[in-house]
């Protein structure tokens, strides 16, 4: 990635507005698909203010929704950036949801409207401003025409253009037709508002997407249906890579409402798994009942493949020794080896962070019509592009011919970035000859689904006689991501080191040495939300504590000493050649120790660390850089003396720079604790001859309201809020975890080494 | 045929009488808002209320509704402004919103059976209710201004 990619694209794509060519259409009466195919005829450059704003005659505004809404609240913050440089009353907006088509939805050009990686807002602050801005200004000329004065003297506010020197004013609607006509100027550069000016940036705002969900009405992806369509459930093979060696339906066809059973084939053994259909025998029906009693109704004979040996303890053990063993070096600084020889006392300490699995609330779900011109998908997905694409691998057309819209998704968390369910529908559309709507159960969700990978790390420190930690050693081994793509790859890649490993920010220790060692992929792993960052920033910060018990020191004290206050970590001066740094610049998001100091600090001061505690209660810290956000936690517990605890209290401060919606952060990182505690405390996919052995919320438990932290307080910090926006949605996730096994070390002695938590505390 | 009153209207329908309530609901009647999430009565996604109780309808079947009155999030209150769901929107409790229309039906018939819950009975009435967002702590407080003001 080069340096300032994203803002050099972003303003010269920009720039193109207002060429000779740019047929700038505010929308009269066009709904909005046919504004956009009216767009699509005429020759516009990539970015238009045409394909993100319409506004009608009456003065309603529809700003355009380029992103997927999973609740991470992306429906209302990034049209809030919009409607603020617009001038627009947030009253008088509403929204239209973009199809999967980056061609036209991706003003950042970065990312092709793939929603993840918290990139949303950071990726389009910016562009969404100047888009805001440019519509801003051609009411403002429409205007300005309209009376016959100079476009200076006229200004957008609230809804309305002003002309000061007379008192005239005009709604948004009064000028639509005017503006319909013109074109902004050659060379135009968007006047940005000044942060004092802004009416919705920084402000609270609710979702807008709060009636219908408070109502029944939002529609996610099963909500959808398409004319003659059929629902297919689908039986997969129980184990990574098995397939369907024979089949007999003739009890399923007898299931009432059971119309067809398709087989669909397995990929082919050379062919990686990437997003593509498991393969498996469907049943399809004409409702979803019918479907699931006819797959119960199927006899299939599996062949179970090459995978029958991936038994959970033999393969966590080896997953232990190989980090045990060391592996390749992938940054290095010093010589901790010789540090190790030459300390006061070292210690070691062994992590291990099991197999998890996304479980959102709405398992994956997309209907598709493979049968019509173009092929149609509407599908509950976090990828409509990458949709597309797989979509027309799996029916040998071209993704021209594919188009995809975007359900609300009932949760992502990584799961529906992954296409594999929309081509399972797309290649039974084909088969059955109707639109088919592929819903899959949650013990699908749970046994075939893409696993946050199990990891194991081994972390040794060396200590000086002072305390001072003078040397770190961290190596880990997990199945990596990069097995969807190369089966065979025993390592991990520069994507999985970015996330919070090779940046271990520890910027004060002389030397450190990170290695990755080898492990074998046997199942399919996938992101999750916060992705590797969970396990590293549960062995770091773990391990953080483990030294300052062997040294006797205040952990708060020894992790600030460790971190430190520089304004920049450079990862190139120990021989790290590319870093990945979430896709973007150094130069715009440098990894900041100081800004994890300072989050670590201010979160310690709000919850009371350090002062006296009643018998049994402890508060446990932990930080985490992920996604360019610093988010610190500061964990409560109180012991109940029978090997239980409970959580009174959780702070959570948040440095993630620029922020658009407070509110919305809230959330986020509300959520994030109970996400967290699920991770810390329950979550665990373990497999027996391959076979996933959970199934359901009864042996795959997570957080509910009953054992839920339910005092989160969160703290957004302003410290750096004139620095760019950072990742919202995953980077509340990583600290949760080892800020509550810290919590529980101070209080009980018990040091967690291996999540979930589960029944360690007993005995 | 199944006679059944949803939301105050007499419905029939013709079902394997095995067919749990949430799937006619969603598949016969396209009432979408009741949501499916596991199937197995353990996520509170579909939970709608028979004769004023809530009930999972993934595991009712729907010959036990026979002449019985369903109401469904649709039918809570017509104009949407159930004193709950004025409270849901008051806290801005959702994130995803997919479990929600469990939340609320739980929490509207947890009301109705106990106007003033205090705070262990808010939370045992709504533990079989999941979010995976994670938006307990604005599901309890919503309840508690329902509670409130309901």
């Amino acid at each position: 990635m080069k340096p300032n990619s994203f803002m050099n694209v972003s303003r010269r794509d920009f720039l193109k507005i207002g060429g000779g060519t740019t047929a700038l259409v505010i929308g009269t009466t066009f709904t909005p698909l046919s504004f956009v195919g009216h767009v699509r005829a005429a020759e516009t450059p990539p970015i238009d203010p045409n394909l993100f704003v319409k506004i009608d005659v009456d003065g309603l505004v529809t700003l355009t929704s380029i992103r997927v809404e999973m609740g991470q609240g992306v429906r209302t913050g990034i049209p809030m950036i919009l409607a603020d440089e617009l001038e627009a009353d947030w009253d008088k907006v509403t929204l239209w949801q973009a199809p999967g088509d980056p061609d036209k939805y991706d003003p950042a050009g970065k990312d092709g409207q793939n929603t993840d990686g918290s990139r949303s807002t950071r990726h389009h602050f910016t562009v969404m401003r100047e888009i805001g801005a440019a519509a801003r200004h051609l009411l403002e000329m429409a205007a300005a025409e309209k009376w016959g004065v100079a476009v200076e003297e006229v200004s957008a506010k609230e809804h309305r253009l002003h002309h000061a020197a007379s008192g005239r004013s005009l709604g948004f609607g009064d000028v639509v037709e005017t503006a319909a006509g013109l074109s902004l100027p050659e060379g135009f550069k968007p006047t940005l508002k000044p942060a004092s000016e802004w009416r919705y940036i920084g402000k609270d705002m609710t979702t807008i997407d709060g009636f219908d969900m408070s109502t029944g009405g939002a529609d996610y992806g099963g909500d959808y249906s398409m004319p003659d369509m059929l629902i297919a459930v689908v039986a997969r093979p129980p184990v990574y890579r098995g397939k369907v060696k024979s089949y007999n339906d003739t009890e399923a066809l007898k299931v009432k409402g059971v119309k067809q059973v398709i087989e669909i084939p397995a990929l082919a053994d050379d062919k990686p798994a990437e997003f593509r259909a498991l393969g498996g025998v469907a049943v399809l029906a004409s409702n979803t009942w019918s479907a699931i009693q006819g797959r119960k109704a199927l006899e299939i004979e599996w062949d179970d493949g090459p995978f029958t040996s991936h038994e959970t303890a033999s393969y966590d053990d080896k997953l232990k020794a190989s980090a045990k063993g060391g592996g390749m070096s992938i940054r290095n600084r010093g010589d901790a080896d010789v540090e190790f020889g030459n300390a006061a006392q070292v210690v070691e300490a062994d992590y291990f962070v099991p197999y998890f699995i996304h479980t959102p609330m709405e398992p994956p779900v997309a209907i598709v019509d493979a049968n019509s011109t173009p092929v149609q998908i509407i599908a509950a997905t976090q990828a409509p592009n990458e949709t597309r694409q797989y979509v027309a691998e799996a029916l040998g057309i071209d993704k021209a011919n594919v188009e995809c819209r975007i359900s609300l998704l009932g949760g992502g968390f990584g799961r529906k970035s992954k296409p594999d369910y929309v081509c399972e529908a797309a290649i039974l559309s084909k088969a059955a000859g109707v639109p088919v709507r592929v819903q899959w159960t949650r013990e699908d969700d749970i046994q075939n689904g893409f696993y946050h990978s199990a990891s194991a790390h081994c972390l040794k420190g060396a200590l000086d006689d002072d305390g001072k930690v003078t040397a770190i050693k961290y190596c880990g081994a997990w199945p990596s991501i990069v097995g969807l793509w190369n089966p065979a790859a025993k390592t991990g890649f520069g994507i999985e080191y970015g996330l919070g490993l090779i940046d271990m920010p520890y910027n004060e220790v002389p030397n450190i040495r990170i290695e990755n060692a080898e492990a074998d992929i046997m199942i399919r792993v996938g992101w999750y939300r916060a992705v590797n960052n969970i396990q590293h920033a549960f062995a770091m910060n773990s391990f953080a504590y483990e030294l300052a018990a062997a040294a006797k020191r205040d952990p708060l004290d020894m992790l600030l000493e460790m971190i430190g206050e520089s304004d920049e970590m450079d990862l190139g001066k120990d021989g790290v050649e590319e870093y990945w740094n979430y896709g973007d610049s150094t130069d715009i998001w440098p990894i900041m120790p100081n800004r994890l100091s300072n989050a670590l600090r201010r979160v310690a001061e709000i919850s009371g660390y350090g002062e006296q505690m009643p018998e049994g209660e402890a508060i446990g810290l932990a930080v985490h850089r992920a996604f360019h956000s610093y988010v610190a936690a500061a964990v409560r517990v109180r012991l109940d003396g029978n090997g239980g605890y409970s959580i009174p209290r959780v702070d959570m401060a948040v440095d993630c720079g620029r922020y658009v919606n407070p509110e919305g952060i809230r959330k986020q990182i509300e959520g994030a604790v109970v996400y967290g505690n699920t991770v810390a405390t329950q979550g665990k996919i373990t497999t027996t001859a391959g076979a996933v052995d959970q199934s359901n919320f009864h042996d795959y438990p997570v957080t509910r309201m009953n054992n839920a932290p339910m005092d989160v307080q969160v703290h957004i910090l302003e410290d750096f809020v004139d620095l760019p926006p950072c990742g919202i949605g995953e980077p509340g996730v990583p600290p949760v975890a080892p800020a509550l096994t810290n919590a529980l070390f101070v209080a009980s002695g018990k040091r967690i080494r291996e999540l979930p938590i589960g029944d360690q505390l007993k005995g | 045929m199944i006679s059944l009153m949803v939301n105050g209207e007499a419905k029939q329908v013709d079902v394997d009488p095995a067919m749990p309530l949430l799937w006619v609901l969603r598949d016969e009647l396209g009432l979408t808002g009741s949501k499916f999430g596991c199937g197995s009565g353990l996520c509170g996604a579909c939970t709608v209320h028979l004769d004023g109780k809530a009930i999972r309808g993934c595991v009712t079947p729907v010959a036990a509704a026979q002449d019985k009155e369903v109401t469904t999030i649709e039918g809570l209150d017509p104009e949407g402004n159930h004193p709950v769901q004025k409270a849901w929107r008051e806290i801005n409790v959702p994130q995803c919103g997919y479990c929600q229309s469990g939340q609320i039906m739980s929490a509207a018939a947890l009301l109705a059976d106990n106007p003033r819950p205090n705070s262990e009975q808010i939370i045992n009435g709504m533990a079989g209710n999941i979010c995976r967002c994670g938006t307990y702590q604005r599901i309890y407080a919503a309840i508690e201004l329902a509670a409130t003001e309901g």
